[in-house]
Formats: C-alpha cells, structure tokens, sequence
C-alpha cells in the first residue's frame, strides 16, 4: 500500500515534471512561427534574389527576373572592377569603424560604471545624464549631430575654431572627405556608450562586496582588484555585450544615413549604407541581395567563432 | 548550458541573416486597370510647397471639388520628396500602391521600364482631352522617345538665374550675367568679405545632375549615345564637369562651404543676403518663405557660353524640370483614375495649382493667363519654350542621377579641402561612375 502511493506520487511528479519541462517551448511556439514569417521567409526570397538579374525591369514581378548563377557574387567579390573594389573598400572601412567605436564604446561604459559604483553625491543626476544619449530616438540625435559637425553654422567648428582656437581660423570639413569618418565615429560612440554603461553597471552589482573587502585585506590595490575582480566577474556579460554592440555598429544604418545621405564619403561609407546604395539607390536589387548575402556570412562566421572562442576561454578560466 | 549556447547562437544568428537579407519582395500581380471600387481613390502627391500641411491646404479644396463633381472620393497623401521614389519603388514591388501618383519627371523612362505604370495611349490621352493639349517639351520627359508616355504633365518648372538686385547695385554692376565669363568677371566681384556669387548645392544628388547637364548640353556633349549606352567620360562631359566645379575650385566664385549642402541652404544663404545668385527652379515661393519679398530678387535666364544667347543645341541652359502625374496599371478605379487626372490637368486647375506653386502649366491654354505673364514666369516660360532640353529618357536615368551626381559631390569635396581638380581627376570620377552602370 505505501509502495503504491509513493509510485503513483512518483508517477504525478514525473508527468508534472514533462508538462513543466514542455511548458516554455509552448510558449514561445507563437514566436518562433511568426520568426519564421517575418524573418525567414524575406530571407529566403532575398537569397532567392541574389541569383537574379534583379533590374527596374522586373521588380514588379521579381520572379520572372533571369537568372544568373553567381554573376551577382562575381561582380561583388571581382576586387578589379570598380564594383567589387568599392564593396571591399567599405568592408574594410567597416571593419575598422566597428573595432574603433565598439573597443571605445566598451571602454567608457565600463570605465564610467566603475567609477559610479561608489556612492557619492550627484550620483544618481549624473546616472541620468549617461543614459541620454540611449533614451534619445536616434533619428533625431544624429540629426542634431549632422547640424552641429556643419562646417559654416555648426558647433562644433565654432567651439574649436572661435573658441578654443585649434586648427587656424579656417573651418574643418566634418561631413566631407577624410574627416567624416571620424565624426562618424563620434555620434556612433555617443549614441553607442550609454547601452555598455547600463549593461556592465548591471552586472557589477552582482559582485559580492566581500570578495573587495578580503581583496584588500590581502594587500591588493584598486587595478587588482579590477583586473581580478571586476573583469573576470562581468566576463559573461562582457561576452555578449560586445557581440551586440559589435552586430549593431556593423548594421548600423540610421547614422551614417541621417549624417550622409543616400551617397556617403568614401571615407565613411559604411557597408550597410554601400549596399542600399547599391541596391535600392541604382536599382540593382540582385547585386545588392549577392552583397547582403555575403555580409551574412561575413557576420555569421565571426559570430559562431566568436561565440566558440570566447566560450572556451571562460570556461578554461572558471575551471 | 552548451545547447542553450547553441540554441542562443542560432537565434542570433537568423536573426542577423534576417535583417540583412529582408530586402523586400513582390507579388505576383498583373491586374490592370479594373472598375471595382469606382467611388474611391488614393492620390500620392508630391510636396510641391514649403511643406506637407501647405500642400494638403492646397490641394485639399481642389479634391472636395473634384468630388462634388463626380462622387469620387479621393484620399490625398502628401509624400516628402526624399522618400518618393522609394515609396514608388516598394508599391511597385508589392503591387499596393495608390491610383493615382505624382513623379518627378526625370523618373519617367525608369518607372516607365518596371511596367507599372499605366501607359498613355491615343485612348487614354482622349479621356483627358488629347496630347496636343500639352507642350511638347513636357511630354518629352514623361517617357522614352517612341513609347507611350507613361506619365502625363502637371507641373513645369525650368532652372533661372536668381540674382539678389541690392547686392549688384551696391556692387555696382548693371544686369545679371549672361554668359559664364561675365558670371566669373561679376562673380570675383561680389566675393569679398564673407559674401559669394553663387550659391551651390555639392552634396545633392540630383541638382548636381541637372547642373552638370546642362554644362554638358552646353558643350554639345550627352550622358548617353542614341543607342542609350552610358558616355559620362567623353573629353566634352569632362570639360562640362570640370568648368561646374571650377566655379568653386578655380574661379573661386562659390563658397568652399558649398560643397556640403543637401537641404537648400544655399536659397537660405541667399535670402540672407551671404550668396548673390543662385541658379534654381521655380524659387519664389521659397524666397518668401525665408522673407525676402517680391522685387527683392531678379530673374534672368542661365547663363550659357561666351557670345551666345539662350537657345536650343549648345545654348541649352535648363533641363525641363517638372512634376508628372501616372496611374498605376493595377488600379481598381481604371476609369476614376482617368477622370481625376483630367480633372487636374484641365484648364482652371492648371492655372489655379501651378500659380499655387510657381511652376508653369504645361498644358497649353493654361499658360497664355496673365498670371504666367510676370516678369519672373516669362522667364521661366521663354527658357521651357525654347532653350530646355528634357535629361536622359533612358531606363538608367535613376542610376545615372546616383553615379553622376555622386562623382559631381567627391569633385566639390575635393575642391573644398583645397585639393587640385584637374581634368584627370575629373575624368577618373566620370570614368568610376561609367562603371557601375551595370548592363
């Protein structure tokens, strides 16, 4: 009698158990259908794309565009044509805009949320006035941004030049030629920064304060403690922060397009903005889904490398 | 935790391959032009006056009266100009667009290639009262030369030189250039203490487009051969180019801050008294919006080379500019659509609107009103009769207006930063942007 209640109890706890276990897949079945809708279909249809001869001639009725194999990926991988030279030019462009703004971006946001972890007066004010640049619509911002970096009326020209007195009476050029990568650069940090302060001021509040205090005790100054404390605690957080913010800069579209424009300087002509231009500006809607498709892959295998490498090391290090 | 890793990894990653490659699709769609819900249409407009509100002002009376006339109701989106195109572009690939729309007529030949747009044949020209009710000029740019028009005009506007007559005569000078050595004497003469000639618009695609053609026209060059193959790099369209932008670089005319501006500032640079001549379309209206007032400026044609007077051939100074008006093919209200556009390319619409906007009429009885008869319109109207040519009617105009113009923005910059334009940097430019035309 008593082996039998415990079996059946047993019984009740293990189907509670598989209901429990299936319970959050239910959940998000409705997501993952409509992800399928309205990611993997367009994507499907944009690889599709890629294949044909995607000119005005056919965007009404894109499957009767031609086919054309890999003539699209040629044109965009052919380095020697002015084509794949202008594609490999903003990829490296990118690449370089991305490691800058996401290394500086990172470093801000955690130096800055370090420094507010202890505690004094203006504290939460000043919490505040870092996250603005998070809580502003981006369009708007980097409007703002464009106005300001104007050469003849901008603010920028005028407190450096009128007011501080650097670089000659004459006015830089911000959104043209080599220097509109640098202001690119800038508003991207700006706008960028805060996100990296929240997440890392997120995660240094789960440190114990005692493993600080016994750190002390043992003799360790204020750069130990963060070198052996700090980082190794926020590793995970780090982890995924900067794959984040390193999808984010690479995709970014809004700015480089509010600052530019439909054409924008070489030196600032990040690959999102390149391939729009490609695409939807020249109206070559194949080549631009060839170039889309091989930024993909670009993204995909850094990720997964990323993801790999950066696993096993933390997890080399937690053992 | 490894399969969450995983599982997160996969998510992230689909997600990614999502959003770079979700570039838009199309349906299947080959309806055209049928009766289904003939009391309603929806018109796209584009925004013609000094904003969106304005417009709807504008035209919100006409449509009640086009209502009252024939049952119709019409429903009036007015859509930014820097988003038109691509508006046109989705509706055309997803087949759900509006009735009736407004293009820019430089457009034409390339909407005209993706088939959407109703075609203008002797059937649906006599709906509305036939083609020689128009000017030839403007039916010239509403399609490719032995097709069909596919766009009817509206709104005609052509490019004059605006001078501001306070500066010339404190300046000294008597009447506004007429050829582009006198605009180069005159010029070094107004700049001087922070004040320049001419105004420029560097950054912006499209009117360094319509500069550069008319400066080609004027070299008797063109951007396109008869078979319609590309020819931007020819010794004449490089000389073209280059005596544009050496108006920055070399005669020193324009102000290197010039080379920046995208969103009109030189017309604000202008009405504040910074720049003395800008060469515009249709800019009264605009003018006064920024409180100048009428009298304040002159209008004079655009310049054209040294000994000439303002013509066909190489004394082109203007492209003809203009809005026009097309049905999508698919529409619902086939014959709705025909009687609006009739509606608004009728006589006393066409006088009303285009006096409204400061454009001319391309319809022809329209534009004998007085109204058109000021100082300031006869200009435009003498340049639209006989000295415009309409850009390139060729499936590539959209393209070429990107990699021209662009090309037209790098050389400005350069001129800017103080860097040399020569011919060869020039052709180097016109020879990249030749490339990317894809064919």
């Amino acid at each position: 009698m008593k082996g039998r209640v415990r079996r059946t109890t047993a019984r009740v706890r293990r189907t509670g158990r598989v209901r429990r276990a299936a319970l959050p897949y239910l959940l998000l079945l409705p997501a993952l259908l409509l992800e399928l809708l309205i990611h993997l279909v367009p994507m499907a249809m944009g690889i599709a794309m890629s294949f044909r001869q995607l000119t005005q001639f056919f965007i009404r009725d894109w499957s009767r565009a031609p086919w054309t194999g890999f003539d699209n990926y040629e044109l965009a991988v052919d380095i020697n044509k002015p084509v794949g030279e202008a594609l490999l030019g903003s990829f490296f462009t990118t690449c370089l805009f991305t490691l800058l703004s996401v290394g500086l971006c990172w470093f801000l946001g955690t130096a800055a949320a370090v420094f507010m972890q202890e505690t004094f007066r203006g504290r939460g004010v000043l919490r505040a006035l870092f996250l603005i640049p998070y809580a502003l619509p981006g369009y708007a911002a980097v409007i703002t941004w464009a106005f300001m970096f104007q050469r003849d009326n901008g603010l920028v020209n005028h407190v450096l030049h009128d007011q501080l007195g650097i670089g000659g009476a004459e006015h830089t050029f911000w959104l043209l030629g080599d220097n509109s990568f640098w202001a690119l650069l800038t508003v991207s940090v700006w706008k960028g920064w805060p996100f990296a302060f929240l997440i890392v001021m997120a995660a240094l509040q789960n440190i114990p304060k005692d493993l600080y205090e016994a750190a002390a005790l043992d003799g360790a100054g204020i750069w130990q403690q963060i070198r052996r404390i700090t980082l190794p605690s926020v590793g995970a957080v780090n982890q995924v922060l900067i794959l984040v913010l390193f999808l984010w800069t690479f995709n970014d579209f809004t700015t480089p397009f509010v600052m530019f424009g439909k054409s924008a300087p070489p030196a600032a002509d990040l690959i999102s903005i390149h391939i729009y231009q490609s695409s939807f500006v020249t109206w070559n809607f194949g080549t631009g889904s060839a170039m889309s498709v091989l930024l993909l892959l670009f993204l995909l295998v850094v990720t997964a490398g990323y993801l790999i490498f950066t696993t096993r090391g933390r997890r080399k290090a937690d053992g | 935790m490894r399969r969450t890793r995983a599982v997160a990894v996969t998510a992230v990653t689909v997600s990614m391959l999502a959003a770079a490659t979700a570039c838009g699709g199309g349906t299947a769609d080959n309806g055209s032009g049928s009766n289904t819900a003939p009391k309603e249409l929806t018109y796209w407009a584009s925004n013609q006056g000094p904003d969106i509100a304005a417009d709807q002002a504008t035209l919100g009376p006409e449509l009640k009266k086009f209502e009252e006339q024939t049952g119709i109701k019409v429903k009036l989106e007015v859509v930014p100009w820097a988003d038109l195109l691509n508006r046109i572009l989705a509706a055309t690939a997803s087949g759900q667009g509006p009735d009736v729309l407004n293009i820019g007529n430089t457009w034409s030949s390339s909407l005209q290639a993706t088939g959407a747009l109703l075609p203008w044949d002797a059937k649906n020209f006599d709906a509305i009262g036939g083609r020689s009710r128009f000017v030839d000029s403007a039916i010239g740019s509403a399609g490719a030369a032995g097709k069909d028009p596919a766009a009817v005009p509206l709104y005609s506007m052509s490019y004059a030189l605006y001078y501001n007559k306070k500066m010339f005569q404190e300046a000294g000078i008597e009447k506004p250039p007429a050829t582009w050595d006198e605009m180069v004497t005159i010029g070094q003469k107004l700049s001087k203490d922070g004040k320049w000639a001419l105004g420029a618009e560097g950054s912006n695609l499209s009117n360094n487009i319509h500069q550069a053609f008319v400066f080609s026209q004027q070299h008797g060059a063109n951007f396109f051969d008869a078979g319609g193959k590309p020819t931007f790099d020819t010794p004449e369209n490089v000389d073209a180019v280059k005596q544009y932008v050496d108006l920055m670089a070399k005669d020193k005319i324009i102000a290197p801050g010039n080379a920046e501006y995208d969103k009109n500032q030189s017309l604000s640079d202008f009405a504040s008294g910074k720049t003395a001549m800008v060469l515009w379309q249709s800019a009264a209206s605009s003018f006064k919006s920024h409180g100048m007032k009428e009298g304040d400026w002159g209008v004079a044609p655009v310049p054209v080379p040294a000994g000439g007077a303002p013509g066909a051939g190489k004394n082109t100074n203007s492209m003809v500019a203009g809005i026009n008006m097309a049905v999508f093919k698919n529409t619902d209200n086939l014959d709705g659509s025909l009687k609006f556009v009739k509606f608004m390319t009728g006589d006393e619409e066409q006088k009303l609107l285009n006096k409204t906007y400061g454009s001319i009429p391309p319809v022809k009885a329209a534009q004998t009103d007085p109204a058109f008869a000021n100082a300031d319109l006869t200009v435009l109207r003498n340049t639209l009769s006989t000295s415009a040519a309409p850009l390139p009617q060729v499936p590539e105009e959209s393209q070429f207006e990107t990699a021209v113009g662009t090309a037209v923005k790098e050389l400005f910059a350069d001129a800017a930063a103080g860097r040399p334009v020569t011919t060869d940097s020039v052709k180097a430019k016109l020879t990249k942007a030749q490339q990317q035309m894809q064919k």
